[in-house]
């Protein structure tokens, strides 16, 4: 604040070059550390004395001036704006068609700070040619070089389908899907995110993705010691999975449902998101698919995720997958129903709680309508609000006429008498499942 | 006249008399004519009817035969629609069976094959198994490697450090620290020690400048330098049959640097007068002035001062005793021509320091 920069500006055009490297390597951690400072960097007209000679400096200097744009560009989206007005692009380019792999891993990590913020700047980051720079910069033997690209090329791709479709067309892919087998961790984790940027988009990226045989490779990431490599690698399944159901079928055929659920079993926290809403959009789009998750023993994590996670997210997320699993016949809403899943599913949902409750709600009732599996649906008798019993009659009303088994129990239990204690409007819907069930039992008994 | 009277008289009762006759004539024709009628149509009546009784019956056989071959008609119109009535149902019976085997089939084995649904799910919980194994190994070889390599650490940690520590190795004389002689053993430790070679103090090149040092490259911190260290092995040289050791290490211990030992790295005669002037020599390398302890300036004040050979010429650097010896001056030359030679060149001389023998190699 006591005019520093003012005081490095003249720095910057000194004819010694360790004192023009020193004052902008000043000025980039002074831009770096805070929001005024980078402000007051871009309105003391500095970028562009910086930006003027920037092609014949030597390497030192052209790294230094990438870190300062980097840490401009970080801050805001105006202030990235500032620097692409400056002119700052077309240099950063230049600073990537240098042979030091320094100034290209600091060009590179300024881009991706820029492109970071909107589509716009995004945009303006691959007009300026810079995606094909980036690709050659991943295929460099330097890792941190990788990384750097690979996290400019995520979120570059991350905005838009044209965007993605841009880097692919540099044929990113292939490269990418090469450096999967990489033993670093941070390298693994960019890459795997990068690749799930470019598939979340539309069904032919994603189709694009899985040509370039990443599976099964990818369900090796799923047992990385890192977190976030496990993260990451869950989420590009996931969106891959969540395109059609002939890609999860895919996935499903590449044992990728197994290494997902044991990814989860292992995880704790939001690590575990990605996996659980992988299972949810596999289950959701047919019922074989939904059974093949059953089989590969998908839902006992599930409802350890439920009892266990304390953010309501994931809670809200487990409980949507396992909506998605048990809606499509009764034997699947059985298997989810055995798991004795649907009580704690009724006590979130009376638990007074705001945004929960709609996947509450929905995952119960679409287990509900498909539920024969009575010893399951009794103890929901005694708990449920209005609504929900609705439901749960209606699914007694279903099954007691055929079963005379199953009428003994519902009488011994006490199911019988709960139901004549609730208070239905007559003519309504709860009234007639009611008296379906009373029909079904002698006159004594009723009374 | 009484004729004529009595005539008017009897007239007048002829006029009635004849009145009376025409009228009970009259009325007897009358009731005559109505009998007449009567009986006339009475018997009109009779052969109408029986008229009509013939046209009725007539008709009625007409009808009869007509309506019933009408309704023969129909009858077997209706008999034919039930027949074809009869055969359709038993065609579309006939079909519903077929049909119904048919679609049964076709979706049991094309659209919902419960038996291909039940392989296909036994055959991922079996992919899964494998799946499952597999990564299961991956892991335990990740791990098993990351120990290794933390192991391998810790022991090129251990061996450095009794690398440097050497001279707390045991004498004869006297124990080290790590051979107590209350112990039984020798610690490991000194075991250690007594494997390791001394860390000689010249600088270890043991890092080559390109393994992979993940910070240092790229972030120019150390210039690349070219590997010093020890030469590698001539390619291809295979290695000779029979019972000799492998190349790599011959030649390592070939060209192995001489590490002498103190005692040969000192000379015969006395060390302690060499090394004597070994710090003499150092010390006056390292001195900037020779003369350390200058007397007063005064002293000097009348000593003429005589410049240097690089100043004495007029624009800096004189060439004279630099780069020519000989001094010329061509205005006092009185022929424009130099010395010839007048006697012939002696081969021998000219071939001076031109043979390519080592014993004419010019220094």
């Amino acid at each position: 604040n006591s005019g520093v920069i003012s005081l490095l500006r003249p720095l910057l055009l000194d004819v010694v070059p360790t004192i023009q490297q020193t004052a902008a390597l000043a000025l980039g951690r002074l831009a770096n550390y805070n929001y005024d400072l980078a402000e007051a960097v871009v309105k003391g007209d500095i970028l562009p004395q910086l930006l003027c000679s920037l092609s014949e400096q030597n390497r030192f200097y052209k790294k230094a001036a990438a870190f300062v744009l980097r840490a401009v560009g970080k801050h805001s989206p105006q202030l990235a704006q500032a620097l692409v007005e400056c002119g700052a692009l077309e240099t950063l380019v230049i600073c990537m068609e240098d042979f030091d792999p320094g100034v290209k891993e600091t060009a590179a990590w300024a881009l991706g700070y820029i492109a970071r913020h909107n589509s716009e700047l995004s945009q303006a980051v691959v007009d300026a040619g810079a995606v094909p720079l980036l690709v050659l910069c991943i295929q460099e033997p330097e890792i941190a070089l990788k990384r750097i690209a690979a996290s400019t090329l995520s979120d570059i791709s991350k905005h838009s389908p044209e965007l993605a479709q841009t880097v692919v067309d540099a044929g990113a892919i292939a490269h990418l899907a090469q450096m999967i087998l990489n033993p670093d961790a941070k390298l693994k984790r960019q890459v795997l995110s990068a690749l799930s940027q470019i598939a979340k988009h539309s069904v032919d990226l994603a189709e694009l993705v899985v040509e370039a045989e990443i599976f099964p490779v990818v369900l090796t990431c799923l047992k990385d010691s890192d977190e976030y490599v496990k993260k990451n690698g869950a989420t590009l399944i996931r969106e891959i999975a969540k395109h059609s159901p002939e890609l999860s079928q895919f996935i499903v055929n590449a044992g990728g449902v197994a290494a997902v659920i044991d990814c989860i079993g292992s995880c704790k926290g939001t690590v575990r998101l990605p996996g659980i809403m992988m299972l949810g959009y596999v289950a959701a789009h047919s019922e074989n698919l939904s059974m093949a998750v059953i089989v590969s023993k998908g839902i006992p994590p599930l409802c350890a995720c439920l009892l266990e996670e304390q953010e309501d997210h994931i809670k809200a997320a487990a409980a949507w997958a396992l909506g998605q699993i048990g809606r499509h016949t009764p034997e699947h809403a059985r298997a989810v129903a055995v798991t004795n899943v649907l009580v704690t599913l009724l006590s979130m949902y009376m638990d007074t709680r705001s945004s929960e409750d709609l996947q509450v709600k929905a995952t119960l009732k679409n287990i509900l309508q498909k539920c024969t599996y009575l010893p399951a649906l009794e103890p929901l008798l005694h708990d449920a609000p209005l609504n929900i019993m609705k439901h749960i009659v209606g699914q007694f009303s279903k099954v007691l006429p055929h079963d005379g088994k199953a009428r003994r129990l519902f009488v011994t239990s006490g199911g019988l008498k709960k139901i004549q204690e609730i208070k239905a409007e007559p003519g309504s819907l709860l009234q007639e499942y009611i008296n379906t069930i009373n029909n079904c039992y002698p006159e004594e008994i009723v009374r | 006249m009484a004729a004529l009277v009595q005539l008017e008289a009897r007239l007048r009762g002829l006029r009635e008399e004849y009145f009376r006759r025409n009228r009970l004539v009259d009325e007897d024709r009358k009731i005559a004519y109505k009998a007449a009628v009567k009986i006339q149509s009475w018997f009109r009546g009779c052969r109408v009817r029986a008229y009509l009784r013939h046209l009725n019956k007539m008709v009625i056989t007409i009808q009869k035969w007509w309506r019933g071959y009408l309704s023969r008609r129909y009858f077997r119109k209706m008999i034919e629609t039930a027949y074809f009535i009869m055969k359709m149902n038993f065609y579309n019976e006939m079909a519903v069976r077929i049909q119904k085997r048919w679609r049964g089939y076709y979706s049991r084995k094309y659209i919902h094959n419960f038996y291909a649904l039940k392989k296909y799910l036994q055959a991922i919980s079996m992919n899964n198994e494998i799946v499952r194994y597999e990564l299961q190994e991956y892991a335990e070889m990740n791990e098993k490697e990351k120990k290794k390599k933390d192991l391998e650490k810790e022991e090129r940690e251990k061996k450095y450090q009794a690398r440097k520590m050497h001279y707390l190795l045991s004498t004869e004389q006297i124990p080290g620290i790590y051979n107590s002689p209350f112990r039984k053993s020798p610690d490991p430790m000194e075991l250690l020690l007594r494997q390791s070679k001394p860390l000689s103090y010249r600088r270890q090149e043991a890092t080559s400048p390109f393994t992979y040092e993940l910070y240092d490259w790229p972030t120019c911190k150390r210039p690349p330098a070219f590997p010093t260290g020890e030469p590698l092995p001539p390619i291809g040289r295979q290695k000779p049959q029979g019972p000799f050791r492998d190349i790599a290490e011959v030649l390592r211990q070939r060209y192995k640097r001489l590490e002498p030992t103190l005692r040969v790295a000192a000379s015969i005669n006395s060390p302690l007068e060499k090394a004597r002037e070994d710090m003499k020599r150092e010390g006056w390398r390292n001195r900037i002035h020779d003369n350390e302890f200058l007397p007063f300036s005064s002293y000097n004040k009348n000593k003429k001062y005589d410049p240097s050979i690089h100043r004495s010429g007029k624009y800096g650097q004189e060439t004279y005793g630099i780069k020519h010896f000989r001094e010329e001056q061509p205005n006092k030359w009185l022929a424009g021509k130099d010395f010839q030679t007048v006697s012939p060149s002696i081969v021998l001389f000219e071939k001076l320091g031109k043979t390519y023998s080592k014993a004419g190699q010019i220094v």
